[in-house]
């Protein structure tokens, strides 16, 4: 276990230096223009040489490209970089919009999680009725629907100028300042990120009931004479959850990490994925590259709480 | 595990899985798979039904768009005329209104704001305008169009490269093993660790800055070197950049499966028989992940045309003027109270798009591979 640890960790951080390698080639040697490319950008349209000459000079673009990485990203980890259009700190700008980005996906993800484990076991019980058969259908609905506009379609019928202003038309109030107003304000926003994965969930739950159900395990417990209800509950749906359980993971750390960017967009949420949102208008690549990192950052320490998770919920496995 | 019996039959319940348990005998005596999937798909009248739907949005975009631009909108795709008007009824109404103040007999003021975009007039002005206007003039329903045409392009051929891209490198992985599947396995968990939506707007934010011009091999003695220039806003920014961020969602799991297959009997029989890897590769292993190949390529169409949409909503990926679906979402976005319907139009397309591709692609799947699982990895 130890072990096991210290290696994923070992392994984390390499694979964190290799993305934030190609996060920099990404950004700053992509998009090609010239020897000058990156300088004569931020110089504008009509920079005189020295202007570009002493840009160079502070990015440090006259080095090889590894020193500048290298440079880059001890700004970044030092909490020093400023983005090149407005020169506010990124790391900054990116701690101040963490509050409203976790409350976003935190909460979408209860949501989520729920409704898709209602689902999935409705849908496992009913197996082939009429419940089972609407839902599978409104999770390949739900599954189908760009969030963007599922957002403004929520946003039209229920918030603004709709016929059901029952809910304000986005935008975001601090837990601290109002709890009742920040749950009201994120109600439409939790459900337009939820919707997309709780067919998804359930489908997945479904699958996995129904395969748990022809275990020996299950079948033991059916001939100790169990009722169906306790086979279902602490039998069947304990190890159905736990691909669900690395499923949830993942798909936590990818909203969690910029995932929700689109909703954030759509409700007015300033948090991390509006902020990159914000940064692609103005070409603003060190915005978009601490974003795209701290996104990676999450999805490579979230797969390793997965994995022990895993290896703690199904006795059957060991990490080695 | 030994199922049991009663509980599989209570639970089983795809049309297609009760198909082929009840297909033995001569049924299925000297039929191909392929003979025997085409049977069961013809029998889901659903994935049928939503295949049709598919092709008749196609038939829409591809075939349809200039027909009723140049015959019944009379305006190309980027076209504004924000200035204009449209003859209804002998009336002439503006495209956008003009705003000002009317006094009214009774004494009130009605103040209407200038630069709303006329809604849908459903025929009525001879079909101009037939969906309404956007906040620049342009026509709606041809945009609407258009801009399926690039969102289908984007899909499909992202998908097409994304495919053909992780058959490759899954047979290779798979095949030779060793190094080379420690190479590939590696670069796929390294894409796999990047938010797919980030990376694909870092990727189309730094490609749209100046486009794309480097030099791939450089020119040595008589060969003229090859240099890819693709110029800022081309349509092939976006399908390179969804064509690479899903390789490794097709790639893991195809290589999965060749790695199964690798050591069968049939592999060793056609070394035995002197093939070469290139031949094992192509006409051994590659017949044989095919159905999941085709399964995942209708999975992988929709969801790259959900990923064009979340990119060219946020401006990383189709470029203005250019329409497609996910721009027009976006476009509409700020006028969402007023003209709902530059928004919702193009939504609905996309809805409509993607739900066919993802219950025809159920339906594939049921088809050719009954019990199996295949599934997009998540």
């Amino acid at each position: 276990m130890v072990a096991f640890l210290i290696r994923r960790v070992f392994g984390m951080i390499i694979v964190l230096i290799l993305v934030s390698f190609i996060t920099y080639l990404i950004f700053f040697k992509l998009p090609g223009g010239g020897p000058n490319g990156v300088a004569d950008r931020i110089a504008g349209k009509v920079a005189t040489p020295q202007n570009i000459a002493s840009i160079k000079q502070k990015l440090g673009l006259n080095h090889n490209v590894f020193v500048q990485w290298y440079d880059m990203m001890k700004q970044l980890l030092s909490g020093q970089l400023v983005s090149y259009y407005d020169q506010t700190n990124v790391v900054q700008q990116i701690k101040e919009g963490l509050p409203e980005t976790f409350s976003l996906c935190i909460g979408a993800g209860i949501i989520w999680l729920g409704f898709g484990i209602l689902v999935g076991v409705i849908s496992a019980v009913k197996a082939g009725g009429f419940s089972d058969r609407s839902i599978t259908a409104l999770a390949l609905i739900g599954i189908s629907l760009p969030v963007a506009w599922l957002g403004l379609l929520l946003r039209y019928f229920f918030a603004g100028e709709g016929h059901f202003t029952w809910f304000p038309d986005g935008g975001y109030v601090p837990l601290t300042t109002s709890p009742w107003q920040w749950f009201y304000h994120l109600l439409l926003p939790w459900f337009t990120l939820a919707i997309l994965f709780i067919g998804f969930y359930g489908r997945v739950l479904r699958s996995n009931i129904l395969d748990t159900i022809n275990e020996d395990f299950v079948r033991t417990a059916k001939a100790k004479g169990l009722s169906s209800r306790r086979i279902l509950v602490k039998h069947t749906l304990r190890a159905s959850l736990i691909p669900i359980v690395t499923l949830f993971g993942l798909d936590f750390a990818a909203v969690l990490g910029g995932g929700a960017i689109i909703t954030e967009v759509v409700y007015q949420i300033h948090g991390v994925g509006y902020y990159a949102a914000q940064s692609i208008h103005s070409q603003d690549l060190p915005p978009l590259m601490g974003v795209t990192l701290y996104g990676a950052a999450f999805i490579v320490v979230f797969s390793t709480i997965v994995d022990v998770a895993y290896a703690y919920l199904d006795p059957r496995i060991r990490l080695t | 595990m030994e199922p049991l019996a009663p509980t599989q039959e209570e639970f089983t319940l795809d049309t297609a899985a009760e198909l082929a348990a009840g297909e033995s005998g001569s049924k299925i005596e000297g039929k191909s798979p392929w003979v025997l999937a085409g049977r069961r798909l013809r029998r889901n009248y659903a994935a049928l039904g939503f295949l049709g739907v598919f092709l008749l949005v196609m038939l829409l975009c591809f075939v349809f768009a200039p027909i009723y631009s140049s015959h019944v909108s009379h305006i190309g795709p980027n076209d504004g005329n924000p200035s204009g008007f449209v003859h209804e009824h002998g009336q002439k109404i503006p495209i956008l209104s003009q705003g000002g103040s009317t006094f009214l007999k009774n004494g009130t003021v009605v103040v209407t704001q200038g630069g709303v975009p006329i809604g849908p007039q459903w025929g009525a002005s001879g079909g101009e305008y037939f969906f309404g206007a956007d906040p620049i003039g342009r026509d709606v329903g041809t945009r609407l169009l258009y801009g399926g045409r690039n969102t289908l392009t984007i899909g499909l051929v992202s998908a097409v490269i994304a495919t053909a891209l992780s058959i490759l490198l899954a047979l290779i992985a798979a095949y030779f093993g060793g190094g080379a599947d420690w190479i590939i396995s590696r670069a796929f968990d390294l894409i796999w660790a990047f938010p797919v939506l980030l990376l694909g707007i870092a990727l189309g934010t730094a490609l749209n800055i100046n486009g794309f011009h480097h030099t791939i091999i450089p020119s040595f003695w008589i060969f003229p070197g090859w240099t890819i220039n693709i110029p800022a806003g081309s349509l092939w920014i976006p399908i390179a950049v969804i064509a690479f961020v899903f390789i490794p969602y097709i790639g893991r799991p195809l290589r999965g499966q060749v790695l199964a297959l690798r050591n069968r009997e049939f592999v060793e029989a056609s070394t035995a028989q002197g093939a070469g890897s290139l031949r094992i590769m192509f006409t051994e292993l590659l017949p044989n992940i095919a159905s999941s190949v085709l399964v995942l390529f209708t999975l992988i169409v929709a969801n790259a045309i959900l990923t064009e949409v979340g990119l060219s909503f946020l401006g990383a990926g189709v470029q203005p003027p250019s329409a497609s679906w996910g721009t027009m979402i976006a476009d509409g976005q700020d006028v969402l109270a007023s003209d709902p319907w530059l928004s919702l139009l193009p939504g609905i397309m996309i809805t409509i798009t993607v739900i066919s591709l993802n219950i025809f692609g159920d339906g594939l799947r049921d088809a050719l591979d009954p019990r199996a699982k295949v599934r997009l990895e998540h």
